[in-house]
């Protein structure tokens, strides 16, 4: 871990205050940001760890708990709301027998809410890791799902 | 917007057959930064972010501020619920995003700029690294511009999923590796921004302007629109119409073309009931509106917004008292909890929501709400808590009777809300097929 | 960067430099030209919208759907090409077909198996499909 974690500082090196870039880039190899991790991330960048905490913990994206391997975000927002993702969400807990904030047992899925993610068009929308789905009804989340 | 579809956003040639980057070569060999800005002040173009600042001020306070170094920044946040105009362009055309914050930096005396871009919008972010390598390879961002001696870089920073950090101060906070909270102002970023430098920080759709601007010149742009807010205006049009979608029309198209003409009007006939501009800070606009024009005065005085041009299109089977909670859902959630009125205030007004749409509500809610949204509209530190209660100001104005049958009889009519509807009329309302048959 | 890689690819630079207004002109003339001759050649060019809306309604599918038609059917001389979103985003995943000398056609709402006959009729019968 440690390694990465120098890689990562090492190659943002020439940035002026990288911390949330470093975050980014830290979660995307190692899946979450671990105490451990965020330890590291502080030593390297020499920031307390309380800021580094502080940092990590405020935003959304960055996650200080251990996902699932896929992290499915369900669009909340107004637009998607009367499209019918309260319908979407009690479908998705129904197939992947979690909660919001909650991983499948076999460590697959995670489900989270999010606001709107820009395609209200074809609402209602979900985000599974970087990708985008719109016009979600029961079967097609059905094919979606199957593919991860 | 005038090239997106038109071009393959992944290829600078594209950009270029269609005049791209011919106003930033003329800018930095023709013309002096003062004179820059005069042309975008005589344009009369005003921020697209939503606050509807004249940019040529700004532009000018950010070049007449004094600073060892500064920066332009591209707010590419979007995080207005029902707004992807900056998606798109920066999906479609990204170059045009490029030009103008050379254009903006060469203009106001900065050599870096950074795009702030939610961390949601990976597509645009991948197409916006590609534009940045294809130009800089060209020599068009870099240095030695034109050979004009001008250098201008731009980097790109990834949001992380925070509402807040649309707003200006607290957008900064977070690329100097802070959380991103907003900060009082004054100083505003004009004069002391990022890294206590100043720094231009503009919306995408307004920098997407600017190009064409400098291209056509300020009387071309004053043509369209309407006198106090000249030009065009992106419009992300979402809900229950025919043509969801984006459209750009000149500033002051009354919302019912916009619906009609563009929208294809509503779905199945409905009713049109209530339309919400400017995203979730926006107030919502009822069927007397209709013929209101869309600019940033005419709305103003209504005191409705025209923020980011989002409008959420809803017919009669939707509930006021369902979509105002999910609107303080949103605020509860994205609040940065740094001031009370802000944190506190929107747990309240949602609670109270809550209450009146599980038939608990009592009249004497209504007035704590109102008292509520008072306090919060004026002593919140940012936009984000001032602005909050907007959709709880204009539904009580405008829709106070179904807030009263919730309250009253106990009922939602549209049987939207959970708490108060059989499960028979539940499943008449669509069930499995969530009424959105594709 | 495995992207910028990519680039190279779909849009060679060859290292061309513009220092002047002047040469950036010559530059649009010459992709201009350039490009007529290729436009001449093709006779057909068909446009997949590729926002963020569009693929998340399947753009990508309809576009191999759309090339794997082409290549069973051995057509040749027609142009394949992206652009971003253009605002009908509730008609996605959409399709521009345009045939020299006629009025460009949009499709919308395609899926993969529309889009097959949309080459078949459009481009091979030359038959606008009208209800799409
Ligand atoms: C809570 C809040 C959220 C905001 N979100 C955005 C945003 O997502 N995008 C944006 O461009 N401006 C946003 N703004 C407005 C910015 O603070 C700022 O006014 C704008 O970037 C200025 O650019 P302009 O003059 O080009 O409009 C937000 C403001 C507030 C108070
Ligand atoms: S509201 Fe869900 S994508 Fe915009």
């Amino acid at each position: 871990m440690e390694a990465t974690i120098e890689e990562i500082t090492k190659a943002l090196d020439s940035e002026r205050t990288p911390l949330i870039s470093v975050l980014h880039a830290v979660q995307a190899e190692l899946g979450y940001l671990s105490t451990e991790g965020l330890k590291i991330v502080a030593k390297k960048l020499d920031i307390p760890l309380s800021k580094v905490y502080g940092v990590a913990t405020f935003y959304t994206l960055l996650d200080t708990e251990e996902k699932g391997e896929n992290v499915i975000r369900l669009c909340e927002s107004a637009p998607c709301h009367i499209k019918g993702a309260t319908n979407i969400l009690t479908e998705l807990q129904d197939k992947l027998d979690i909660d919001v904030g909650e991983t499948t047992d076999d460590n697959k899925f995670s489900l989270e809410m999010t606001s709107c993610l820009g395609i209200c068009a074809v609402a209602p929308a979900i985000m599974i890791n970087g990708t985008v789905y719109g016009n979600l009804t029961s079967k097609k989340l059905d094919s979606i799902l199957d593919r991860y | 917007m005038r090239n997106c579809g038109h071009i393959d956003p992944e290829n600078i040639k594209d950009y270029i057959t269609r005049d791209g980057y011919q106003a930033l070569g003329t800018v930095v060999t023709e013309l002096k930064p003062i004179e820059v800005i005069e042309i975008i002040e005589q344009s009369g173009l005003r921020g697209r972010g939503g606050a509807g600042f004249p940019t040529g001020l700004k532009w000018k306070f950010t070049h007449q501020a004094a600073g060892k170094e500064k920066y332009v920044v591209a707010n590419a946040d979007e995080g207005e619920p029902g707004t992807s105009k900056d998606r798109l362009i920066m999906e479609g055309d990204p170059h045009s995003l490029l030009e103008a914050m050379a254009i903006a930096g060469y203009a106001i005396g900065a050599n870096t700029g950074y795009i702030y871009i939610r961390g949601e919008y990976q597509l645009a972010i991948k197409r916006l690294k590609i534009a940045i390598a294809q130009a800089k390879e060209m020599g068009l961002l870099g240095e030695n511009l034109f050979d004009s001696g001008f250098n201008f870089e731009i980097k790109i920073r990834e949001g992380a999923g925070a509402y807040v950090c649309g707003e200006e101060t607290a957008l900064l906070k977070s690329i100097e590796g802070e959380r991103g909270e907003p900060q009082v102002k004054p100083p505003y970023p004009t004069n002391e921004g990022l890294w206590g430098q100043p720094t231009l920080i503009n919306n995408v759709e307004t920098l997407a302007n600017i190009a064409v601007i400098i291209r056509e010149g300020a009387e071309w742009f004053n043509e369209i629109g309407t006198e106090g807010c000249p030009g065009t205006k992106v419009f992300t049009l979402s809900g229950d119409v025919e043509n969801e979608g984006i459209i750009e029309l000149p500033m002051g198209t009354p919302l019912r073309r916009i619906i009609e003409g563009f929208g294809g009007g509503m779905v199945d006939d409905k009713e049109f009931k209530v339309a919400q501009s400017g995203g979730s800070s926006g107030g919502c606009m009822p069927k007397e509106l209709l013929d209101t024009p869309m600019d940033y005065d005419s709305l103003a005085e209504i005191g409705m917004t025209l923020g980011s041009g989002a409008l959420l299109v809803m017919d009669e089977t939707h509930c006021i008292v369902d979509i105002a909670k999910c609107l303080m859902q949103f605020f509860k959630h994205e609040s940065c909890g740094k001031c009370v009125p802000c944190r506190e205030g929107n747990k309240r007004l949602y609670n109270r929501l809550d209450k009146i749409s599980k038939g608990e509500g009592e009249l004497e809610d209504l007035e704590r709400l109102r008292d509520l949204a008072d306090t919060m509209s004026k002593t919140a530190l940012c936009g984000l808590g001032q602005m909050a209660p907007t959709s709880i100001y204009t539904t009580l104005k405008y829709f106070k009777d179904e807030y009263l049958t919730h309250i009253e009889d106990n009922n939602c009519t549209t049987g939207s809300c959970r708490g108060l509807v059989d499960l028979e009329v539940q499943d008449k309302r669509g069930g499995k097929d969530y009424g959105n048959n594709n | 960067m495995a992207e910028v890689k990519r680039v190279k690819r779909t849009c060679e630079l060859e290292n061309k430099r513009i220092n002047s207004l002047r040469e950036l002109n010559d530059f649009k003339e010459e992709i201009r030209e350039e490009r007529v001759g290729n436009q001449k050649r093709a006779g057909v060019r068909i446009t997949t919208a590729m926002g963020s809306c569009g693929i998340a309604v399947g753009a990508q599918e309809i576009l191999e759907a759309i090339s794997d038609e082409l290549t069973t059917r051995g057509l040749e001389d027609i142009s394949i090409h992206n652009t971003g979103c253009i605002g009908l985003c509730e008609q996605e995943p959409l399709v521009k077909i345009k045939i020299e000398d006629q009025p460009a056609v949009f499709y919308g709402n395609l899926t993969p198996e529309l889009a097959r006959e949309v080459v078949k009729n459009h481009i091979v019968d030359n038959q606008i499909i009208a209800s799409c």
